[in-house]
């Protein structure tokens, strides 16, 4: 969060939630908090307004901390080659081994892989991907198919005049062993604030959502290849979807649930609303979150009927980070 | 959906001004989770947002219910039944027993609606059905409801005198008040074989049955036609009512009440009956054959209340029934779609229909497509809850294009309390040949285990993911720990890996090797002595690790009897040197480095001197054997 520190919730096995640590990570405001996939443990990494993104491991604490309902956090790198704000940061999807992305304020898209997993300590820079626009976001594509390479998605809130398509994809290429430019989506115009690749449920095309003036979804369908481009990356054919200005103002983040089949959002409007495909493909908004400032009742253990916090909810360790919906404004 | 149309449901934040602050949120496995931010787009940010709290908001609170979790279980055991049989029957039979699946299904529906919705009339005409065929069906219904008749038909045939039977005319009866007319008549005809006194009345009341006007399937008269031979019909009974023709036989002129639709005569047979619904039909059979849809709701509220006579009230059950009796595919879905939060009843409504091949056949060309898309929401629904999500797993397993897929990314994310669950989860993954959630999972399990310095516990599931690089690094840490402890912890678990040793060289290293002081325990030192060698030979051993085994041969070295023969002996010498020749140059070093180099040397002198030793006995023991 903006005041530099990042917090960890646990729940516990009656089903209620703990902070179990809170700790200083950086030396300006914190952008952005990630977990990585658990098969590598329980690792986070966070992004900062300081230059710097940041790993971190749980170590398992003494038992007296244990029943104290600490853990403690250790910090296993600083990623330091970035000269200006570094705006976000992502694992990549676990069939790709350990490696992250991050992207930063000077339009530099870096990723690192650490080549032993059960060293957290060593992490090397593979790619440097240039935008040349500041970018504001990025995504992996989480499609572990083998019919897809590794692609990433850039956004950019870059206000500069002559910086117009603001959302790129690159595509790894086997060959050359670099990452490409594939696509820029023209139609993005505006301020870029998110962006997410929706999980891919054996499709054969890529859903991507956009937090923009708007919330915007689209489909890329990879064309097939000619014979004669075979080194290039890949075309894409790309429609839009859904288009939603019912935020009626900016939006700052969308992200996908697990199937990838509701997309939720938050805007200045203050509420989060939820989007979501019928069985023909037609795209709207099926729930809004909203607080109307009315005074809460009771603890906050007790629900109305809506929301409910109850126990029985599988447990979910997420680190909270307050400025993931949105950013120092200008 | 299109039914799902008007406003977005808007669920209420306590605390929360949206007006000022922005929320932000993410995704868990079944949940969201949301909050308050200190960004505001009017005014200055403040330090810390105004409400404090973090909200969990599920979607699907009625998995949770009581009522409804029998629900569940129970509806899942009919879908899987459902699905099964259309694995194994054809198209003609399939539709039969789609509609016995169908009164079930109904009435342990009906039940949930009732809980959840007392008052609320799912308004909406049976329209599956031509005008007029209702009643066809609703008597197809009765008759697979109440089955006692076979059972009873067959007890009072079989007897020797049927008609003396003493429920020859509660057979009847039961035939009549089910409209099974040509049955009736055939067992009025053997009462009139017994007993020639009444043959006269018998063969008119047959008569009656048999001219009855009903609307069959492949009847080509119109409605008004039958109603109006239905209303002839129907006076002409009357006529025999008034002129009490069957006086005499009390039985036959009951029933001849019961076929003018007589409801005093109805309800007295009400153990016959059993139940108000079965009422409410043979009541519509005798008094208004051609109701239509929309007019059965009100004839279903009387019946009840006639039936129950004010002695008991409706169950739940019943009141579910009568909202039951109008039927109407698009509306249903739709209001129970809204109305429902949770997609059970669509889900397994439109499972249903498509199985019985309704939904084609009633203009819904989404029809499969659909079908999936529901059970699709209701199984993902099914696996927020800690042990339902079981059920979802079958659900999924029916979904031929996406279920598999949403199975694998769902089973990943249950959270994995017990060991217990973990097998569970495991064992359907494996069941299912998803290696890779398999693997995945094992890993996860492996890796939290080894975190927790459970090593036993992250070797058996490495071994299970078949994840030999996990393997490896779990045995390096078992020998690390060794080295460092002086012995082994999981005993059971290393001397029991059985075939699992070969997964990797350290991992049958670290099994050998065990074996290797178990041997030595159980003093079969020779033995232990020639796997010891091998160890090292096989290159099995990794390098790090030969001093410690050349360590471990030290006391076998120091036996009274000479256990190394000479050749071994000498094989040994060359590890040592091997090892020793491969040392690094020693540097700059400070003291502990010095004084571990110390050590190191001191024990590669005892070991010099002890294989000398033991070469020399062993070449006079050689030596000597040869000679005698």
């Amino acid at each position: 969060s903006s005041d530099q520190s990042v917090k960890v919730w646990d729940k516990s096995e009656s089903g209620d939630w703990h902070c179990t640590a809170s700790w200083k990570t950086h030396s300006g405001s914190v952008w952005r908090v990630t977990w990585a996939h658990p098969e590598f443990g329980q690792v986070l990494a966070s992004c900062s307004f300081d230059r710097t993104a940041a790993v971190w491991e749980e170590i398992v604490g003494e038992s007296n901390d244990k029943l104290r309902g600490q853990s403690h956090w250790v910090k296993r790198t600083t990623l330091v080659d970035s000269r200006t704000s570094v705006t976000d940061v992502k694992f990549a999807p676990k069939h790709m081994g350990l490696m992250l992305a991050t992207c930063s304020a000077d339009g530099i898209v870096r990723i690192y892989e650490a080549p032993d997993v059960m060293n957290l300590s060593q992490w090397s820079l593979q790619h440097e991907i240039s935008c040349k626009l500041s970018c504001s976001c990025i995504s992996w594509n989480p499609s572990s198919s083998r019919a897809h390479s590794p692609m990433i998605a850039v956004g950019s809130d870059d206000s500069s005049p002559n910086a117009m398509a603001k959302v790129q994809i690159f595509e790894y290429n086997e060959n050359t062993r670099k990452y490409a430019k594939a696509e820029t989506l023209m139609t993005v115009t505006d301020p870029v604030h998110d962006i997410a690749f929706a999980p891919n449920l054996g499709r054969s095309f890529h859903i991507l959502a956009i937090a923009t003036k708007d919330v915007r979804i689209f489909t890329l369908k990879p064309v097939r290849k000619e014979l004669t481009s075979s080194g290039g990356p890949t075309k894409f054919e790309i429609h839009i979807v859904a288009q939603f200005d019912h935020h009626n103002s900016q939006v700052w983040r969308v992200s996908w649930n697990i199937t990838g089949t509701v997309l939720a959002s938050s805007g200045d409007d203050g509420c989060v609303r939820l989007w979501k495909a019928n069985y023909m493909d037609n795209w709207k908004c099926t729930g809004i979150l909203k607080g109307n400032g009315s005074p809460v009742n009771g603890s906050s253990q007790q629900g109305n009927s809506n929301p409910s916090l109850g126990s029985n909810i599988p447990s979910l360790q997420n680190s909270l980070n307050g400025s993931s919906a949105g950013r120092k404004h200008s | 959906m299109e039914e799902l149309d008007g406003e977005p449901a808007v669920t209420v934040i306590p605390g929360v001004n949206s007006k000022k602050n922005q929320m932000c949120f993410d995704w868990g496995p079944g949940e969201m989770l949301v909050c308050e931010t200190s960004f505001s787009k009017k005014e200055k940010s403040e330090m810390v947002p105004s409400c404090p709290f973090i909200y969990i908001i599920r979607k699907d609170v009625d998995v949770y219910s009581q009522i409804l979790r029998k629900l569940f279980n129970e509806s899942h055991g009919i879908f899987l039944g459902l699905q099964r049989i259309d694995e194994e029957l054809t198209g003609k039979s399939r539709k039969s027993h789609g509609r016995q699946f169908s009164s079930q299904v109904r009435g342990v529906t009906f039940v949930v609606l009732a809980s959840l919705c007392p008052h609320q009339f799912i308004e909406v005409g049976w329209s599956l059905l031509p005008a007029g065929h209702l009643l066809l069906h609703l008597l197809d219904w009765v008759r697979l409801h109440v089955c006692e008749v076979d059972s009873l038909s067959a007890d009072v045939l079989g007897s020797e005198n049927p008609s003396n039977h003493d429920s020859f005319w509660n057979l009847v009866t039961i035939l009549v008040l089910q409209g099974r007319l040509d049955e009736a008549r055939q067992m009025l005809s053997k009462e009139a074989d017994a007993s020639p006194a009444s043959a006269g009345i018998c063969r008119i009341m047959g008569d009656l049955m048999r001219t009855m006007p009903i609307l069959s399937p492949g009847n080509t008269q119109t409605l008004t036609e039958l109603e109006l031979k239905w209303q002839h019909w129907h006076e002409e009974c009357e006529r025999y009512l008034q002129d009490s023709t069957f006086a005499t036989n009390p039985h036959l002129e009951s029933l001849l009440k019961i076929m003018l639709g007589d409801e005093a005569a109805l309800l007295e047979q009400k153990e016959l009956l059993s139940n108000w619904y079965h009422f409410l039909v043979t009541r519509l059979l005798y008094s208004n054959p051609t109701v239509k849809p929309i007019d059965l709701h009100y004839y279903a509220q009387s019946s009840l209340d006639l039936f129950l006579g004010g002695e008991s009230s409706p169950e739940p059950l019943d009141n579910i029934l009568l909202a039951a009796f109008e039927f109407d595919i698009h509306q249903v879905i739709k209001e129970c779609s809204i109305a429902l939060s949770n997609w059970w009843f669509v889900a397994h409504l439109t499972d249903l229909l498509d199985h019985c091949k309704l939904l084609q056949s009633h203009n819904l060309y989404f029809g499969s497509n659909m079908r999936e898309f529901l059970l699709l929401e209701y199984a993902s629904g099914l696996f927020a809850h800690p042990s339902l999500w079981q059920l979802g797993v079958d659900y999924f397993d029916y979904c031929p294009k996406l279920g598999r897929v949403s199975l694998e990314l769902h089973i990943e994310r249950i959270p994995l309390n017990t060991e217990q669950k973990a097998l569970k989860v495991l064992r359907i993954c494996e069941q299912r040949q998803m290696t890779e959630q398999v693997r995945s999972i094992c890993k996860i399990l492996a890796m939290k285990a080894v975190r927790n310095n459970r090593l036993g516990s992250a070797l058996s599931w490495s071994i299970r993911a078949k994840d030999a690089a996990f393997a490896t690094l779990v045995s390096d840490r078992f020998l690390r720990d060794y080295c460092e402890r002086g012995c082994f912890s999981d005993l059971d678990l290393i001397d029991n890996l059985g075939p699992a040793m070969m997964l990797s060289d350290r991992l049958t290293f670290l099994g050998k090797y065990r074996e290797f002081h178990r041997m030595y325990g159980e003093k079969r030192f020779a033995d232990a002595a020639s796997l010891l060698l091998s160890l090292m030979t096989s290159g099995i051993a990794p390098r790090s690790f030969w001093m410690t085994l050349l360590t471990d041969a030290l006391p076998l070295l120091e036996q009274k009897q000479v256990i190394f023969s000479a050749e071994q002996t000498y094989e040994l010498m060359q590890c040592l040197e091997d090892l020793t020749s491969r040392r690094p140059v020693r540097g700059e070093s400070d003291i502990q480095q010095l004084q571990d180099e110390d050590i190191e040397t001191t024990k590669v002198e005892m070991l010099r001197l002890a294989l000398a030793r033991n070469l020399a006995r062993a070449i006079i023991r050689e030596g000597s054997l040869e000679g005698s």
